[in-house]
């Protein structure tokens, strides 16, 4: 059977983007191991993990070469799980807001500082 | 784009049925059920990591992945899935060149590095579970850490029967291009969800 369609197209430099990949996995590791704050940390990582997936979504997978609408095919799933995680954050941020404040109640009644004791559970 | 040949089914004769063609993969339409796999797969693994990202936020105990799990040992394993998946690539490039002994080389050391990763996984869950005494209902960090990489190495161990099956498809002589690229649809996946997991469980 002729291969054809999507096959039809110059491969792209599989060496290069395995380069790319290793020296990328290396600055994650430099990047996790580094002094800087933990925000920035996480920003970097998660930029640098998306990078890797992004090129071997595209050229091993070979998704630059195929249909555009194939593509939405593997995007929707992501975009999804992007909104599934930021779904979540309501209820996350009133869990870390009720464990902050139950700590920060037990802390003052440590100290003997609590007159409220309805704060603690 | 051309219409699928109809069948009269009252008609005398021996005439094959032409697949319908379909818009998205019209070479195969075996990749497309496998990009739809993929999808499905990717929606079970987001949801999974997303769990794990939601449980974590909102655990302030959660303690330092570096301090309990072995950073550059995994760093080494991603390392090799990489590696697996250039040699699934260029096991792609050589059928289509129709090189045989090529395709069967790489369709083997893809295997190779499906099996160290294996290997190295087993290794570092015999040490977390033996010499660390973590298991899946020790803490929220140890459920979620083998429910994770548990899930990602079924999908490993799957991956590397399903190449052996190739591999020896390749050995008879009856491998397609079609067959190994949707094989390589499904290991580049793996290589890829991999990613993700060892950012967010390791390195974060």
């Amino acid at each position: 059977m002729a291969i054809a369609a999507s096959s039809d197209h110059a491969e792209p430099n599989y060496i290069a983007i395995f380069i790319y990949l290793a020296l990328l996995t290396l600055i994650e590791l430099g990047v996790a191991y580094a002094p800087i704050p933990k925000a920035l940390m996480v920003g970097a990582l998660v930029g640098l993990a998306w990078t890797k997936a992004v090129l071997v979504a595209m050229y091993f997978m070979h998704l630059r070469f195929e249909r555009r609408t194939l593509a939405v095919m593997a995007i929707v799933p992501a975009l999804l799980v992007t909104e599934l995680t930021f779904a979540l954050l309501p209820d996350l941020s009133t869990r870390i807001y009720a464990h902050t404040k139950v700590i920060r109640a037990l802390e003052k009644d440590v100290k003997g500082e609590n007159p409220n004791a309805a704060e603690l559970p | 784009m051309s219409q699928a040949a109809a069948v009269d089914p009252h008609a005398h004769g021996t005439h094959a049925v032409e697949p319908v063609e379909n818009p998205l993969t019209p070479d195969s339409g075996g990749k497309l059920g496998m990009w739809m796999f993929l999808a499905a797969d990717a929606m079970t693994f987001g949801a999974a990591i997303a769990a794990y990202g939601a449980l974590r936020i909102g655990n302030v105990n959660w303690p330092i992945p570096s301090t309990i799990l072995g950073i550059p040992s995994t760093a080494v394993m991603t390392f090799v899935l990489i590696c697996s998946s250039v040699t699934m690539v260029e096991a792609l490039s050589a059928i289509k060149r129709g090189d045989q002994q090529k395709l069967k080389l790489f369709l083997g050391l893809t295997i190779l590095g499906g099996l160290i990763f294996l290997g190295m996984q087993a290794r570092e869950w015999t040490h977390l579970i033996m010499t660390e005494g973590l298991s899946i209902k020790t803490s929220l960090f140890s459920a979620t850490f083998f429910i994770l990489t548990g899930f990602h190495g079924c999908h490993v161990t799957g991956g590397v029967i399903y190449l052996i099956t190739q591999l020896g498809k390749a050995m008879r002589g009856t491998a397609t291009y079609a067959g190994i690229e949707i094989t390589g649809l499904y290991w580049h996946f793996v290589d890829l969800v991999w990613i993700l997991i060892f950012t967010f469980i390791y390195l974060i």
